[in-house]
């Protein structure tokens, strides 16, 4: 049943609502503007917001002296490939702890979280080594591997959390039917947890398509994807704004459309479906 | 797109991904200007030598340096040419990371490179690095200013005079400060402005033992000079000024000088970036008159890791690219004032250069008044101008730096951050087994 709500009241949180939105949407926008300045301008003070002579030389000076698409494909292949590994991993292993759970669960789960605890510098030698031995440097393959391994605590974790709200009586139902287990994930499972698989996945995706610390550390010239682009446009010395504003635009774009298409999908996910 | 085909893409991506190539270099640098334009010039290598191939790594400096310096360190293997700094080129060449240039071809001229430089880069009589641009630092002031206030600036002013021109062209008012130094912490901050500063006024990070010497009274007089100078004709918040922050209050109108790097020169000179260029003025980095000038020394330099397999094929590159030719190619493609500076004495003497660059004399004056190897007013053990060139420099310099520039901040005093300076120095080396 809807409230009544006062139309001052209502006036009160819709006000309230896009000053929170705009304050965090604001670094965007102002990157995004930013990018279409002139160096001298992105650095006047004090700076004007929408008028200014507009221009695209920032985005010519990117294009030609990075191959935009190259890091974009790594981009690509290292935050889905590893995602999706990271799922087909995580899934069974988020459905063993929530519904038969063990003595140990809790602290296997607990475990998991605290490989994210180290700071990732600690281990960059020993990891590089290995890379080094394994021939995994600068590949995508390598990439791949080592965000699938630093995600999957959260993947699991998230999973877990989601599965748990399922009520157990339906897969014992299914399983009352005859279905084998790994019917029973599938065909069961899987469907009632799509949204939260979809919004573990997305948030993954973001993450992974984010991590700068490995990807720039264990990547050179072939396998680098757009946070070694972005790392290539700020500069210590000399006047770098506006380019760095137009490569972290282009970074960032792909990411952002496709978090707002799948919002759309994520809210209807969630308020759909037999558990809620 | 379904979930099948997006696997697909996915699984024949990860596959293409190792394939082997030709012998191509992968040459590591820096985003610099003048690195952006080699990149862009290289068809001119390539052309000469069709069998070789260049894949290019450009990073910030910060980024560039932990990258190179964990690959080098584990034999990684990763690039076959790395770009790195004056700092690093002494400690790798000792650790034996780094290849001997012997056969850079005949024509290369090495007693052509300027001899402060190559100093620098040389250990034991042999070249370990090719400097692709140098620059030292000098002062940068506004004509326009000086003249209103009635002073003429000398070619090689004292930190008396600076000090005074800095007092009286200070306006607060009209936002024009004196003086814009470099206040924010770290080691290639405001520690490479206040080592080399302190080097003028007779200061010296080690005596000949090792001992830190932040408790002498040439650190304090170095240190209150500077804190009582910023604070009476510096801009406010200079505690996080570095060289960006620095440049755009220059190039906005708002410093009357500013001591930095020379390559900052063709910066506030371009009409296109400065509202000042045509009012700026160049003098030597100031001197106490006990014989050492504040001015530093830097070079960005090609060198071949130890362990490279293509070691024939990067020589032919790094003599292209620090080469006389080379400076010939950019002049003709993009003008003598966009040549790589501070590195070649044939340059200076060319008269199209000179004219076409307005700062050329003061910059080979402040790069000939440095002295890596004996930069301080009193013997010291170790080499360089703005940094001290042992490994542990890099987190020494950064945590002195925090001192001082809290000290610049008002929230210690100039004596609180120099005994607190001294005290961590002083474990620091201790612990590295320095001093006993």
């Amino acid at each position: 049943m809807a409230r009544n709500v006062s139309t001052q009241r209502k006036i009160v949180v819709t006000v309230v609502a896009w000053t929170i939105g705009i304050l965090i949407f604001f670094p965007i926008l102002w990157t995004f503007l930013t990018s279409f300045k002139t160096e001298a301008e992105a650095i006047a003070s004090p700076p004007s917001l929408f008028f200014f002579d507009w221009t695209t030389e920032n985005y010519h000076e990117v294009q030609s002296r990075s191959n935009y698409f190259l890091h974009f494909m790594n981009s690509v292949v290292v935050s889905f490939g590893s995602t999706l590994i990271g799922l087909i991993i995580a899934i069974p292993s988020a459905w063993a702890m929530a519904f038969s759970p063990t003595k140990r669960t809790k602290d296997v789960l607990m475990w998991m979280l605290s490989t994210k605890m180290m700071p990732s510098v600690g281990v960059l030698v020993p990891m590089y080594l290995l890379f080094r031995n394994t021939g995994l440097l600068d590949t995508r393959t390598g990439l791949v591997i080592v965000l699938t391994l630093i995600n999957l605590p959260i993947i699991i974790w998230m999973l877990y959390t989601y599965f748990k709200e399922i009520p157990g009586e339906i897969l014992e139902a299914a399983r009352m039917d005859g279905a084998s287990l790994s019917k029973e994930i599938i065909y069961v499972l899987t469907p009632m947890a799509i949204p939260g698989i979809a919004s573990t996945l997305l948030l993954n995706i973001i993450l992974a398509w984010n991590e700068a610390f490995w990807t720039l550390n264990l990547s050179a010239a072939k396998a680098a994807p757009l946070t070694a682009f972005i790392a290539s446009y700020s500069s210590p010395e000399g006047l770098f704004y506006a380019k760095l504003s137009a490569a972290s635009t282009m970074a960032i774009a792909p990411i952002l459309i496709l978090g707002w298409f799948s919002q759309k999908q994520l809210v209807r996910g969630l308020t759909f479906g037999a558990v809620k | 797109m379904n979930l099948r085909t997006f696997l697909l893409g996915t699984c024949s991506a990860v596959a293409l991904s190792g394939l082997a190539q030709a012998e191509t270099l992968t040459i590591a640098t820096v985003n610099n200007g003048d690195m952006i334009r080699m990149q862009k010039l290289t068809e001119d290598f390539t052309s000469k030598n069709p069998d070789i191939q260049l894949e290019w790594v450009t990073l910030e400096e910060n980024v560039l340096r932990q990258r190179v310096t964990t690959d080098i360190a584990t034999k990684g293997g990763q690039y076959d040419i790395m770009t790195i700094g004056t700092y690093e080129v002494p400690i790798w060449a000792k650790q034996g990371w780094l290849l001997p240039l012997d056969n850079l071809g005949a024509d290369y001229d090495v007693d052509d490179l300027l001899p402060a430089i190559r100093s620098g880069l040389t250990i034991d009589g042999k070249l370990y690095a090719a400097p692709f641009y140098g620059e030292s630092s000098m002062v940068m002031y506004r004509k326009d200013l000086f003249e209103k206030a009635g002073l003429t600036m000398p070619d090689a002013p004292t930190w008396d005079f600076i000090a005074d021109a800095a007092r009286k062209i200070t306006d607060k008012n009209a936002e024009i400060y004196g003086i814009c130094l470099r206040g924010k912490a770290g080691w290639g901050e405001n520690m490479a402005f206040l080592t080399a500063t302190a080097n003028a006024f007779g200061a010296r990070w080690f005596d000949e033992n090792w001992k830190p010497q932040f408790d002498q009274p040439e650190w304090k007089n170095a240190l209150d000079f500077y804190v009582k100078l910023m604070n009476d004709a510096g801009p406010p918040g200079a505690s996080s000024n570095g060289f960006n922050e620095n440049l755009s209050l220059f190039q906005t109108g708002k410093c009357g000088m500013w001591i930095d790097a020379t390559v900052a020169a063709s910066f506030v000179t371009n009409p296109k970036e400065s509202t000042v260029a045509d009012k700026v003025g160049f003098a030597l980095a100031p001197d106490t008159g006990l014989g050492k000038r504040g001015n530093w020394l830097w070079a960005w330099n090609l060198a071949i890791p130890a362990g490279s397999q293509k070691v024939a094929s990067a020589e032919k590159f790094i003599s292209w690219a620090t080469g006389k030719d080379y400076l010939k190619l950019v002049a003709d493609k993009e003008g003598w004032a966009n040549v790589p500076p501070g590195t070649r004495t044939s340059l200076y003497a060319n008269p199209e250069y000179q004219k076409a660059a307005p700062f050329a004399k003061m910059t080979l004056d402040s790069i000939n008044a440095a002295d890596p190897k004996n930069p301080a007013v009193k013997p010291v053990p170790y080499v360089g101008v703005q940094f001290v060139a042992i490994p542990e420099f890099q987190g020494l310099g950064t945590a002195v730096g925090q001192q001082f520039s809290a000290a610049l901040a008002g929230q210690m005093s100039v004596d609180d951050a120099l005994a607190s300076a001294q005290q961590l120095t002083e474990r620091e080396m201790t612990k590295a087994g320095y001093i006993k």
